[in-house]
């Protein structure tokens, strides 16, 4: 095996570009566990601990660039305000230990269907962009492209996650996520919720109940629909219980999920109606400043 | 590959590292540092905590060649020229340790905890420790000794 060491964006793609079965490696979370149970021997490692700008994260005010290789308890501590659904779901990764080395681009790389980055990123809205880099170029991936199947990217073998594109905040987000304890879970199935304001829209992400994370589009599209038609953008007010009942019937119905040892495919269903009513209780009390009403 | 980093304030090397190895074993197998234990292997018991570059990592997640040139702190390297720290000497104390086996990693948790927040609230403890599994106290006596922790060290730094 080789450990690959590069200092540089350059030096990483052109790297990757000689070897393409290097496995990248940042905070090791999910690459160091296959290699320590022997179910992965990739022919190279290739670290990008040492690319500075991978840990970096900009923000014009409009748009954040996070860097692949940004921690978890990074974008807890310094990016609540702008990315608050990531936020959230970045604070319900591992422990602290593993929040501290954990990234949003080995999220990303790996592609599971449980990644707890997943839901937000989908939610955050149509902007979310992966920059996927390589020597031949840089392509900007939307979101709703990159996942192709469990485990499975729209990252070609040159390619590295570099940085993902991320809308500014500019209405509530919302995160939630069923598992056996607080820590340390990998979730029997998330749901993340943002409200768009500026373009009306709503957008969601649901986790670990399909093949890949993927939206609740009739979701999204029913209820920004009943956003607009009573008016609600503008004058906020109570929303209809039928309304919530019926966004969370919606989501649950987005979702393909399977039996497996954290849950069966009728609890994940089940889960994802209540957690949908939920974050739109918690969204809406936070777009309304109105107190939340029960939506158990 | 040869690995070269600073363990405990010491250049440290090891030789014929294999490349997909981890830094707990580095430190285990290679530099007779056994104090950090090598339990679930995929960062679940937190019983290899060890910090790197000053935070707090799971030591069997970090590859070895990630350590090069940089600082690592391990459970050893917690006690001073007086003695154990505070937090190792109320771990003592409170009968926080049972077999021990997760105590090093605890150990250097709440050490972290402690140098971040001087007086958290027990919700704070309970969330800094979550990735650190005991099978044998029920965690009563850990919060007991991390309670007992911060307030000497409080104490410590009223009178100094």
């Amino acid at each position: 095996m080789e450990f690959l060491r590069p200092e540089t964006w350059d030096e990483a793609l052109a790297l990757k570009a000689e070897h393409p079965d290097a496995v990248p490696v940042a905070g090791g979370t999910d690459v160091m566990v296959e290699l320590n149970f022997d179910r992965r021997r990739p022919p190279a490692l290739l670290d990008l601990n040492r690319v500075a700008e991978a840990a970096r994260w900009e923000s014009d005010g409009a748009v954040v660039r996070l860097g692949a290789a940004v921690p978890y308890a990074r974008i807890v501590s310094e990016l609540g305000r702008e990315l608050p659904g990531l936020a959230l779901a970045a604070r319900t990764v591992g422990s602290p230990q593993i929040r501290n080395r954990g990234t949003v681009g080995g999220n990303l790389g790996s592609a599971s269907p449980a990644g707890d980055a997943h839901p937000p990123l989908l939610a955050a809205g149509r902007g979310v962009r992966v920059e996927a880099a390589s020597v031949r170029g840089t392509r900007m991936v939307p979101v709703d492209d990159f996942y192709l199947g469990p485990k499975r990217s729209a990252l070609e073998p040159d390619e590295l996650v570099r940085a993902v594109h991320v809308p500014v905040a500019g209405g509530p987000q919302q995160f939630s996520k069923v598992g056996t304890r607080n820590a340390m879970v990998i979730s029997v199935c998330s749901f993340a919720l943002a409200l768009h304001p500026a373009d009306r829209t709503v957008g969601t992400g649901i986790g670990s109940a399909a093949p890949t994370p993927r939206r609740a589009a009739e979701a999204e599209a029913f209820l920004a629909g009943e956003l607009a038609e009573r008016g609600l953008w503008e004058r906020g007010g109570e929303l209809d219980e039928a309304v919530v009942r019926r966004f969370g019937e919606l989501a649950a119905a987005a979702a393909s999920p399977i039996d497996d040892v954290r849950g069966s495919a009728d609890y994940r269903r089940h889960a994802l109606a209540v957690m949908a009513r939920r974050t739109l209780g918690w969204c809406w009390a936070g777009y309304t400043g109105l107190p939340e009403r029960s939506a158990a | 590959m040869r690995v070269v980093f600073t363990a405990n304030g010491r250049r440290v090397e090891a030789d014929d590292v294999w490349e997909g190895e981890s830094l707990l074993y580095v430190l285990r197998e290679r530099l007779g540092l056994p104090g950090s234990k090598n339990a679930c292997e995929q960062g679940e018991c937190g019983s290899c905590t060890v910090y790197l570059d000053g935070e707090p990592v799971c030591a069997c997640l970090v590859a070895a060649g990630q350590a090069e040139g940089r600082e690592v702190r391990t459970v050893e390297g917690l006690a001073g020229e007086d003695g154990l720290d505070p937090v190792q000497q109320a771990f003592l104390d409170a009968g926080a340790v049972q077999c021990g086996f997760c105590t090093p990693g605890l150990l250097v948790q709440t050490h972290a905890l402690l140098e971040r927040d001087p007086r958290p609230a027990d919700a704070d403890i309970r969330e800094a420790l979550s990735g650190n599994l005991c099978r044998c106290t029920g965690y009563e006596k850990i919060m007991d000794a991390v309670r007992l922790a911060a307030a000497r060290r409080a104490g410590e730094g009223a009178q100094g």
